[in-house]
């Protein structure tokens, strides 16, 4: 019964289907071009999020770079606006004390440094590091080379880790430079590793890219710094990210004797704080996938009145069936099935042209900018969800007025 | 077969409304062979929707093979139209998409019976109106009276205990209008109850009683050849 059914109504849908060619056309037009419209705009979303998230972990992932500052507050008999710094022992001292956290590590910086390869040579900025500091700040070297390890720190080894456009100039694009030595500032250092090319959109003192990493112990032996220049680190989950964070607050005020209260005495980039920038961009998904969903419902409108032409045009076949018999709810699953079929039709271009768009926008090299657009699992149900929605809307109201005829009205007996 | 006690129609139209059936009282048994005549307006129609529980009466009591139907819901007339009436329509009233075969097929489809059985039922059927080599046709390929032959087999496809025909010559030549007649009388013959209306005195007398219709109740009812319906036309 259900099969014969079908095949009762798939006929008829093909019948006008045959009868009114342009009209069906235009129809699965307008629904095509909603369906386009709502996953392209969900798709390049995602993609500009996911871009945004990269570039984002290109500085760091999820970690807190701190600056020693002023005090900003009286203290223990201190008056304000005292300075102090970071030294090495803050370090361990972190470490210790502070079991939140997963990762910290120290950083020296110095820029005007000459790096030189044989008759190539540039000015450049060192970074003298811990090991931890690659994890944190997303370096990963390339295939043949490694990080600086604990090994270099503890015996204060002169090696350094270049950054890729570093060594793209000093050695040439693609060479790979590990065991060979460069001289900075005229003293030889063993290069081990490159970095893998990464995203990285912010900074604070320029590109990972263009720079040179060497342990911080030989750093500091080699330079005399006294203070770091900054601390990097990262809680162990991003549960206890806050706990973290304040515990880093009262163990140096404790240390150097400022109010735990006086946030300004530590300045810190909280790039966690920074993924409250995420809550935009979901806002901005949903904003734009009910700017897609309104689209859409402009091609589910014209669907709804086009089944109600179809209902006026077949009111005559509706009074023969129920003069036979058919009951309210055949005539009714009817017409909704047949809007259905047409909305499936008309969805699945709209998909098919979309994964098209989708798959050929990477060719337009605009992925540096907004992503590669990628259409997510919960993006397509929530695109199979509209169209079902819309497709039952469109159908249910004029399949209603359908069953609910009168026969002898609609036979004009 | 059909018990009507105090029938009456009344009709909406604007702030007046229309009495189309004025306490109308019928009976027909298991059977007869019986036509409804009556010029325009007498209620004749409104009677046959009635009767074939296309529409129910505004008051009065209504029994279908011993089953009161007049206070029946929409699915529940349906039901009954499905198994127990069938109907034949002066404008044939064929789904133009569908073949001859499928356009038998579709009361038995609605009444759910297996893919064999309506096999078998409509090839017998379509056969017996003498079209059994036409079961492939959609109703553009066929003729008036080929068209009224398929609705004929298609209101027999329940085998239900009541054939109603509105007019069902009244879109015929003579030639095939007579074929028509033969083909209900010998239903007739083999039992099936029928109910028809006409306009044509001639196809009135060839039913076995005559019913006269006029404002909305019933005048006359005569059994035989009918004279005196004609001399009221």
């Amino acid at each position: 019964m259900q099969l014969t059914s079908l095949k009762l109504y798939m006929k008829q849908f093909l019948h006008d289907l045959r009868a009114q060619k342009l009209r069906t056309f235009l129809t699965l037009v307008g629904l095509s071009w909603g369906t386009v419209t709502v996953i392209c705009l969900l798709a390049f979303g995602y993609g500009l999020q996911n871009n945004q998230q990269e570039q984002m972990k290109g500085l760091g992932d999820n970690i807190v770079i701190m600056w020693a500052s002023n005090t900003s507050k009286p203290y223990a008999g201190y008056p304000k606006g005292r300075w102090f710094g970071f030294v090495p022992d803050d370090i361990k001292m972190m470490r210790q004390n502070i079991p939140d956290l997963e990762a910290v590590s120290g950083e020296f910086q110095r820029g005007n440094i000459t790096i030189r390869n044989g008759r190539k040579s540039k000015l450049i900025q060192i970074s003298g590091v811990d090991p931890e500091f690659a994890p944190m700040r997303t370096i990963v070297p390339e295939d043949g080379g490694r990080f600086l390890n604990d090994i270099d720190v503890n015996d204060k080894r002169r090696v350094i880790f270049l950054g890729n456009d570093l060594r793209d100039e000093i050695f040439g694009e693609g060479i790979d430079p590990v065991g060979k030595a460069v001289l900075i500032d005229n003293v030889p250092y063993t290069v081990v590793g490159v970095m893998v090319k990464k995203k990285q959109d912010s900074s604070y003192s320029g590109r990972d890219k263009d720079k040179g990493f060497v342990p911080a112990t030989t750093f500091q032996s080699t330079y005399g710094d006294r203070y770091l220049d900054n601390i990097v680190f990262r809680a162990k989950t991003l549960e206890i990210h806050k706990q973290a964070v304040d515990r880093t607050y009262e163990t140096f005020a404790k240390r150097y004797k400022f109010d735990p209260t006086d946030r300004e005495a530590l300045s810190m980039w909280d790039t966690v704080e920074d993924n409250g920038f995420m809550v935009f961009f979901v806002a901005m998904r949903l904003f734009v996938g009910f700017v897609g969903f309104m689209t859409l419902m402009v091609g589910g409108i014209g669907l709804a009145n086009i089944m109600y032409v179809v209902v006026e045009e077949r009111t005559k076949e509706i009074g023969i069936k129920m003069a036979l018999g058919a009951k309210k709810g055949f005539v009714l699953f009817g017409f909704i099935f047949e809007t259905l079929i047409l909305t499936t039709i008309g969805g699945g271009i709209g998909y098919g042209i979309a994964q098209l768009i989708i798959s050929l926008a990477p060719m337009m090299n605009i992925k540096d900018y907004v992503g590669t657009p990628t259409l997510s699992l919960q993006d397509k149900l929530a695109v199979v969800a509209i169209l079902g929605f819309i497709g039952f809307m469109a159908s249910f109201f004029p399949a209603r007025r359908a069953a609910n005829m009168n026969p002898v009205q609609a036979l004009k007996l | 077969m059909i018990k009507m006690n105090g029938i009456r129609k009344l009709y909406a139209t604007g702030k007046v409304a229309v009495e189309a059936l004025k306490g109308l009282d019928l009976e027909l048994k298991g059977g007869e062979f019986v036509s409804i005549v009556g010029p325009s307006g007498s209620g004749k129609s409104t009677l046959m929707n009635i009767v074939g529980c296309l529409d129910t009466p505004s008051e009065g009591e209504f029994f279908l093979d011993g089953e009161r139907v007049d206070q029946f819901n929409g699915n529940q007339l349906a039901e009954v139209r499905n198994k127990k009436i069938g109907f034949v329509f002066q404008n044939f009233n064929l789904l133009p998409y569908a073949t001859a075969y499928e356009n038998v097929e579709l009361p038995m489809i609605f009444a759910g019976a297996p893919q064999k059985e309506r096999k078998e039922t409509v090839t017998r059927l379509l056969t017996r109106v003498g079209l059994g080599d036409r079961m492939d046709h959609k109703p553009t390929e066929l003729s008036g009276g080929e068209m009224q032959r398929v609705a004929i087999a298609r209101a027999l496809a329940n085998s239900p205990k009541l054939i109603l025909a509105d007019e069902p010559t009244g879109n015929l030549d003579s030639h095939s209008g007579a074929e028509i007649m033969g083909i209900f009388e010998e239903l007739w013959k083999s039992g099936t109850t029928i109910l028809m209306i006409t306009h044509d005195p001639n196809i009135a007398k060839r039913t076995k009683r005559t019913i006269m219709i006029k404002d909305g109740v019933i005048v006359t009812s005569l059994n035989g050849n009918g004279n005196g319906s004609s001399s009221h036309e």
